[in-house]
């Protein structure tokens, strides 16, 4: 989406991120996604009196990572107390970093070369889930509230950029690059569906020059597409409002996926006051040079590098095969892909059987093993499979596993002899003249046309390679 | 009543057993605790099966440890598994804590045997007991006065023999203050140095829970048993429990000791001539001694009511009736939460609740708590100036002895109480108070001693010197 001429949007994310952390942030509990309502909770994320936190050193290594993969400084940090009084905060008061954080300072360069600096990214505890029954279905006016504090206290990392975002497709751009780089840091897990990211976005417009508009904070957006959605919306809101002589009010901001709407959340005289101070009952967390040493040596490589490591073995790549190649980053398919590049397979193919078919099949990518693979690429690449054969075959693999081999002979995927194909293409070359002749004089475009033809001909048996070879043959 | 140190040792050699003691323990609480209100639980099942426990492995010819068999009284703040715990307040009534705090688990394993919970100021926020939503705890020396506070019942336990040790908790002088007023040793540990996991928190960074007893070797033993790193608690010592039992007797010979003028001003005559016969006993002892003026310790009071109070606001918010204790149902949680805590707390917390939400308030914090967080490090940094000039401070515990009920209506009159003892919790050293003298209607008087972090076996060795010439052994 674009904003009428002269107008520019201006966006800054806060990411948070549940850490993939055995147990949760400050108690021995385990953190773990869809068990029985409180069964994993103790007297401390249970905020029973007397009940002490205990920071988890595994969830600061995992924080320490975020940062490090954030190009982000790492500073000694202190803790601090957010208070406020909510049913699903067990100690009416969370636990978070405030004015020193672990991470800050950093950056994120996105796919289409822009960058995007990293304010801060700093560690927090996460609340338990409320239900609201009857009456208005929200806190207020309930009929009945269930809470569930499963995940009270599960580690949460929020991740602030600063306000660089200028489209809507930019901070998708940037919330699926961030994401990419959680999943690689082993810091998360990436389901956006089970909450495991949720996106902030504060969206302001200003006239192209001006100084930064009002912004508007849109709370818990949950997938890719809502993101994009939600900021367009905002973005088209807040400049028609100011074109009709308003003026955008600071405010927190509902997205309705439904409605395709935001609406009024919280204005900000009603902010809380959350009397921040220092918890008391931690020490300053001060990662030494050592334990930081440990830790960026256990770093894996990030999407960035891997990108760019796969596409040098693909020499001139398209733009539509550095989108698949950024497909197979993102679902971790390299494996496969330089498995049957090893072995002699075309990459090109690998890219595109990966960033497709196995794409397709990612939920039981297990049937597949790498050297199946490997063998259907080949086999695709030495002429014996068509395209449309090899597909079949990979289908065939991800639903059942087996040996491409035999599901080929199987389905009757015998390779055709020349001397068959050949007369096919005699036929098809009699039939089509006009096209003949202007192929024969350079339309290059047409030899599309004559392999079209001769997978109809033969059910898709043909392959586009040797179709070809046979029509330069009789050129 | 005999010393814990005594009783462990008979039933160690099998003079007497554990049961037995406990059960002369309650004897003697049956005796009084209608009149002075000391426990308000007892947990004579529990209590039993502990003892009897200890009395099977003295018969098994095991070594049970330095506590063997030895009644004790716990604060109603310590959490203890399945036993009522209160904070004496109605919020808490009826609550059983799921856990044993870390100091019950390592008393137990000491071989102590506690008896019941005692009476406090509710969350231990008063400087008499007269603040419990449970009815006040009276002095055994004379019934008609406090006990001192906010641990006064576990104070009262010990001076009325019911008990011959109990812990407390020191937040600003819970422990010292009531330890002076009821005529025995009180001591506020080094911060961190006994493990807070299982101590309702009153203000965090203040509290530390220390022990009740009527001899200073009792103290130190006592102290020794509960002392020591604690994993459950980041802000625990990362050190093992200190060894103190064996410099009880050290004495003070070559120890500088600091008479500090702020620690004495402004009490009643009696309380200074009680401080000024300790040094002189001191001195005799071979202590050098050195007068000292700490201004900065005139701001404690200040800062404290300040720190502890905000503090105080945000440990008390959880309870809110969602999760455990006191429910007052209203339209819908906001308004059950109100009609709770409007129930469940006393005046005086929701005072300091008040007081301490403010000083936290956006464009108040700076005045306010960021203020008080300035002098607390001035405070901090004056004793570490009078350290280099002093092995160890003296002065009073409290500028007069124990009042009578209803004597100090006016809360500021009541905080100016604790103005002695509140420095020392703001930079986390130990002090202790021996009862040395004597006031007012012969009542005890209270001599503090105070240290650097981790100087509780001096401060014991001084200590014991002056309850030696006393006139206690």
């Amino acid at each position: 989406m674009t904003l009428p001429e002269g107008w520019e949007l201006v966006v800054g994310m806060e990411v948070h991120t549940e850490l993939l952390t055995k147990s949760k942030l400050f108690c021995g509990c385990e953190n773990h996604f869809g068990s029985e309502p409180n069964t994993n909770i103790c007297p401390i994320c249970l905020g029973l009196p007397g009940s002490l936190p205990v920071l988890n050193k595994d969830a600061v290594e995992l924080a320490m990572r975020i940062g490090m993969a954030l190009n982000c400084t790492i500073a000694p940090s202190t803790f601090h107390r957010k208070n406020y009084f909510y049913p699903d905060q067990s100690k009416d008061y969370q636990i978070s970093q405030y004015d020193l954080p672990i991470n800050s300072n950093g950056f994120l360069n996105l796919p289409d070369g822009s960058q995007v600096t990293i304010e801060r990214a700093h560690m927090e505890e996460d609340t338990g889930k409320s239900t609201h029954l009857g009456g208005s279905g929200r806190l207020a006016g309930a009929d009945r509230s269930l809470v569930d504090y499963n995940r009270c206290g599960v580690p949460l990392v929020e991740i602030v950029s600063g306000p660089d975002i200028r489209s809507s497709e930019q901070a998708r751009a940037y919330a699926a690059e961030l994401r990419g780089i959680l999943i690689a840091t082993g810091a998360s897990d990436g389901r956006l569906e089970e909450g495991s990211m949720r996106f902030d976005a504060n969206v302001s417009v200003r006239k192209t020059g001006d100084p930064l508009g009002t912004r508007c904070e849109i709370k818990n957006l949950n997938s890719l597409r809502s993101l994009q959605r939600a900021i367009d919306y905002e973005a088209a809101r807040q400049v028609e409002l100011i074109l009709e002589g308003g003026t955008v009010r600071q405010e927190t901001r509902h997205w309705d996926e439904g409605l395709g709407e935001t609406s009024t959340l919280r204005v900000k005289e009603d902010a809380e006051d959350y009397r921040y101070f220092r918890e008391p009952d931690l020490t300053e967390l001060v990662p030494d040079q050592p334990w930081q040493d440990r830790v960026r040596a256990a770093l894996p490589p990030m999407p960035a590098a891997r990108r760019a490591k796969l596409l040098e073995r693909i020499p001139g790549a398209t733009k539509a095969q550095e989108d698949a190649v950024a497909v197979v980053i993102d679902l971790d398919l390299e494996g496969y892909v330089n498995a049957a590049a090893d072995a002699g397979a075309e990459i090109a193919i690998a890219v595109s059987r990966a960033a497709n078919e196995l794409a397709a099949g990612i939920d039981t990518l297990s049937n597949l093993t790498t050297d199946a693979f490997t063998q259907t690429v080949l086999m695709e690449a030495k002429g014996e499979l068509s395209a449309t054969q090899s597909k079949v075959v990979l289908g065939e693999l991800l639903a059942n596993g087996g040996d491409p081999k035999k599901i080929a002979a199987e389905k009757g995927f015998e390779q055709m002899s020349s001397d068959s194909l050949g007369a096919t293409i005699d036929d098809i070359i009699s039939k089509n003249p006009d096209e003949w002749q202007r192929y024969k004089d350079g339309d290059d475009k047409l030899s599309q046309f004559f392999v079209g033809q001769a997978m109809k001909q033969t059910q898709g048996k043909a392959n586009g390679k040797a179709v070809i070879a046979e029509l330069q043959l009789r050129k | 009543m005999k010393s814990a140190v005594e009783i462990a040792n008979d039933v160690q050699t099998g003079a007497t057993t554990a049961v037995a003691q406990l059960e002369a323990s309650y004897a003697a609480i049956e005796a009084r605790n209608a009149e002075l209100n000391v426990f308000l639980h007892l947990d004579k099942d529990g209590a039993r099966k502990i003892a009897e426990a200890v009395d099977a492995r003295v018969a098994a010819g095991e070594k049970v440890g330095p506590l063997a068999g030895v009644p004790i009284a716990i604060k109603d703040n310590l959490c203890q598994t399945g036993i009522p715990t209160t904070c004496s307040s109605k919020i808490l009534e009826g609550w059983k804590p799921p856990y044993n705090a870390t100091v019950i688990d390592r008393l137990v394993a000491a071989g102590a045997v506690p008896v019941g919970k005692t009476n406090l100021d509710e969350f231990a926020m008063g400087s008499s007991t007269e603040n419990s939503a449970f009815g006040p705890t009276r002095n055994p020396l004379d019934p008609s006065r406090v006990p001192g506070g906010s641990s006064g019942g576990s104070a009262a336990a010990v001076a009325g023999d019911m008990t011959s040790i109990s812990l407390g908790s020191d937040t600003g002088g819970s422990i010292r203050q009531p330890a002076a007023f009821c005529g025995i040793v009180g001591m506020k540990p080094t911060y961190g140095l006994v493990s807070r996991y299982g101590l309702i928190a009153f203000a965090s960074s203040l509290d530390q829970i220390g022990p009740f007893s009527k001899t200073v070797m009792d103290s130190a033993v006592l102290l020794e048993a509960i002392a020591g790193h604690d994993p459950l608690d980041s802000t625990s010592l990362p050190e093992p429990s200190p060894s103190l039992v064996s410099h009880v007797n050290d004495g003070v010979a070559g120890k500088r000791i600091g008479l500090v003028k702020e620690l004495y001003e402004g009490a009643d005559e009696s309380v200074v001539n009680a401080v000024m016969g300790a040094v002189a006993v001191l001195k005799e002892a071979g202590a050098e001694i050195v007068e000292l003026s700490i201004p900065e310790l005139r701001l404690g009071l200040s800062a404290y009511y300040l720190i502890a109070p905000a503090e105080a606001s945000s440990n008390l918010a959880r309870f809110d009736g969602v999760r455990f204790g006191l429910r007052v149902d209203g339209e819908d949680v906001t308004a059950m939460m109100e009609a709770t805590r409007t129930a469940g707390f006393g005046a005086e917390v929701k005072r300091r609740i008040m007081l301490g939400t403010y000083a936290l308030s956006a464009g108040y914090y700076d005045a306010y708590y960021g203020q008080a967080l300035k002098v607390r490090t001035l405070t901090i940094n004056a004793f570490k100036k009078a350290y280099a000039q002093a092995d160890m401070l003296i002065g009073a515990t409290t500028p007069g002895v124990a009042f009578k009920f209803g004597a100090k209506s006016d809360p500021m009159e009541m905080y100016l109480n604790d103005v002695f003892t509140i420095p020392t919790n703001l930079a986390g050293d130990p002090a202790v108070s021996v009862s040395f003298g004597k006031g007012e209607e012969n009542l005890p008087i209270g001599v503090q001693l105070l240290g650097p972090g981790r100087s509780e076996a001096s401060l014991y060795a001084a200590a014991r010197v002056l309850e030696i010439a006393d006139g206690r052994s």
